[in-house]
């Protein structure tokens, strides 16, 4: 794979899985705990479906250099690729469950994404430097705003604790592949452009045993990683759930097609 | 309007011999334009319509986060998405401060809300209209939205301070709403012919709910007068009603679509439009329950609050944990 195709990829597993997230977040307006919650969830939601459009306009860029000068629209990327072109993690297309469920997908992810974006704000590609820089200022509150909620409903209501440590355990196998890397993430790494996310492994769980200790929960063990032999989100091998959501999220555009709206 | 019917318990309007010298004081300080403030002296008839009409505009931003909340997912671009998110959001905020300037006339939110999902309060019949194309998302901005923005630009000016400056923050908001409303408008306008026939069949379906947020006619309303003496309504429904039509056909003329009315045509001698008759009944229907999507719009407020029991309560149990380790360390 060419540099620039593998640079597309890495752009695009970016760009997904913060659409993807972004998505999910946006079936919560309106239906949350309390009214202050749904504003601090739509925020959350759209600095992520911020950050996925930043992305999504470099990849496209970035597709023109090695597609005769024509790369895909944000739109296009989003709304006319099918479920196996779609690059995200697993963990981010998970239902979004009960409140507990949300925020241990979202404490997962949130401490991870500042990880890497801290990284990649380092990248020795100046567009990507810029972008993770940007991004990092919101996913700094993001991952303060999840751990504080995990700790709060883990060191809650027995009910809550139940709940809370249910939404650990379950989503535990969908987080392994963070920290794998592939082909893609392999030629990018040597030249500074990605960030190694094999190194990102020990301070993330760091950080998650230092807030679940506080919570007074505790990560399971003997789980099977999903997706760590090399086939999972990133590889666009995903779980069932992403399908019903890109049904619905893609409709109007593939009802109406060439449509502008 | 967001506040379409509002009780406020007065038979007739009383004179000012009838009333105490409380209530000529009070009735003075409105009357020269004082703001009245929570602290101050207010009849009880004034603090109850208002906490009335302030929840209702409240439980209106909320309950109107629903029809429009249902298309974030689906919105057809992700500008689109993002932009839908922040208005829905917005709506989350206006019924923030709306229920925090009722909270000053001594009611707790909790109650309130206790009142929207018992049935006992009201919010605007328009909300119980269903969403079916992405075309609703534009004639909601466009024209729910706009006639918001008629009846609380004059709110600004209401005599209740708190009430007053959260329509001020409000109104600064609303504008952004109907101006992504009528750009949906024109996109779809100036788009396929199946585009424009959403366009159309949008407006069919809104316009007349639209005209009916402004509540009922001004001969059938005692209240509004006694809302008007206490400056918490500035302008009649009627009139509200009228600036409105005037405002919008010349923009749906822009658009090129074609409102509903067959008797919709502007008369030189009144210097309006003159409109057809409004289904009233159709308006107290939807308000007393009976609209397409009441049942859903308040199953799904009652399915989150319900479901939310359990986190409210951890938090609230967290934050006693805390304060108990904090004094036991102190
Ligand atoms: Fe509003
Ligand atoms: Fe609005």
């Amino acid at each position: 794979m060419s540099d620039d195709r593998s640079l597309f990829e890495y752009l695009l597993r970016l760009a997904d899985s913060d659409l993807i997230l972004a998505q999910r977040l946006g079936e919560w307006v309106g239906h949350g705990p309390v009214l202050e919650e749904d504003i601090a969830t739509t925020n959350v939601g759209l600095d992520l479906l911020g950050q996925s459009r930043l992305w999504f306009a470099y990849a496209g860029e970035v597709e023109a250099r090695f597609n005769d000068g024509s790369g895909r629209s944000e739109d296009e990327l989003a709304f006319l690729r099918d479920a196996g072109e779609f690059r995200n993690l697993m963990l981010v297309e998970q239902p979004n469950g009960n409140y507990a469920d949300t925020m241990a997908r979202q404490f997962y992810f949130d401490v991870w994404h500042e990880l890497l974006l801290r990284g990649l704000a380092e990248s020795t590609d100046a567009r990507i430097a810029e972008i993770a820089s940007k991004a990092l200022k919101e996913v700094r509150y993001h991952g303060d705003r999840s751990a504080d909620w995990v700790i709060r409903l883990g060191d809650g209501t027995d009910e809550s604790h139940r709940k809370m440590q249910a939404a650990i355990d379950g989503l535990w196998m969908y987080t392994g592949e963070m920290f794998d890397v592939d082909a893609v993430d392999l030629a990018l790494i040597d030249g500074g452009i990605a960030c190694d996310a094999r190194a990102l492994a020990a301070p993330w769980r760091q950080r998650v045993d230092a807030v679940l200790d506080e919570a007074t929960l505790r990560l399971p063990t003997d789980v099977w990683m999903q997706g760590s032999n090399g086939r999972g989100g990133k590889q666009g091998v995903h779980t069932e759930h992403i399908g019903p959501m890109l049904a619905q999220m893609q409709w109007l555009q593939r009802a109406y097609p060439g449509a502008r709206w | 309007m967001y506040a379409q019917m509002v009780d406020t318990g007065a038979k007739k309007l009383r004179s000012p011999e009838e009333m105490t010298p409380e209530e000529r004081a009070f009735q003075a300080r409105v009357d020269a334009d004082i703001k009245i403030e929570p602290k101050d002296w207010m009849p009880e008839a004034y603090r109850k319509t208002l906490i009335r009409q302030i929840s209702q505009h409240a439980h209106s931003e909320i309950v109107g986060m629903l029809p429009e909340g249902n298309w974030i997912t689906r919105a057809p671009t992700l500008q689109r998405k993002a932009i839908l998110m922040a208005k829905v959001q917005d709506e989350a905020g206006h019924g923030l401060y709306l229920y925090c300037a009722a909270e000053t006339l001594g009611v707790s939110r909790d109650q309130m809300v206790a009142d929207l999902h018992s049935g006992k309060a009201k919010y605007s019949s328009i909300f119980n209209y269903p969403t079916l194309t992405w075309a609703d998302i534009g004639a909601i901005g466009w024209l729910v939205d706009g006639a918001a923005i008629m009846n609380q630009i004059p709110l600004c000016r209401c005599s209740f301070g708190p009430y007053s400056r959260a329509m001020i923050r409000v109104c600064k908001e609303e504008s952004f709403h109907q101006r992504q409303g009528f750009d949906i408008m024109i996109k779809l306008c100036r788009g396929t012919p199946e585009q424009k026939a959403m366009a159309q069949d949008a407006l069919n379906r809104w316009w007349w709910p639209s005209l009916m947020m402004f509540g009922p006619p001004d001969a059938s309303s005692v209240h509004s007068a006694q809302s008007a003496q206490w400056k918490i309504k500035i302008l009649s429904n009627d009139e509200l009603r009228q600036r409105f039509i005037e405002q919008t056909v010349p923009q749906a003329d822009f658009l090129g679509i074609t409102m509903p009315d067959p008797d919709l045509k502007w008369n030189p001698e009144r210097g309006h439009y003159d409109f057809g008759a409004i289904d009233w009944s159709e308006l107290y229907e939807v308000v007393k329950g009976n609209g397409p999507c009441n049942r859903d719009r308040l199953r799904a407020r009652v399915e989150a609050w319900e479901n939310g029991a359990w986190v409210r309560e951890a938090a609230l149990a967290h934050a006693a944990k805390r304060a108990a380790a904090a004094e036991k360390a102190a």
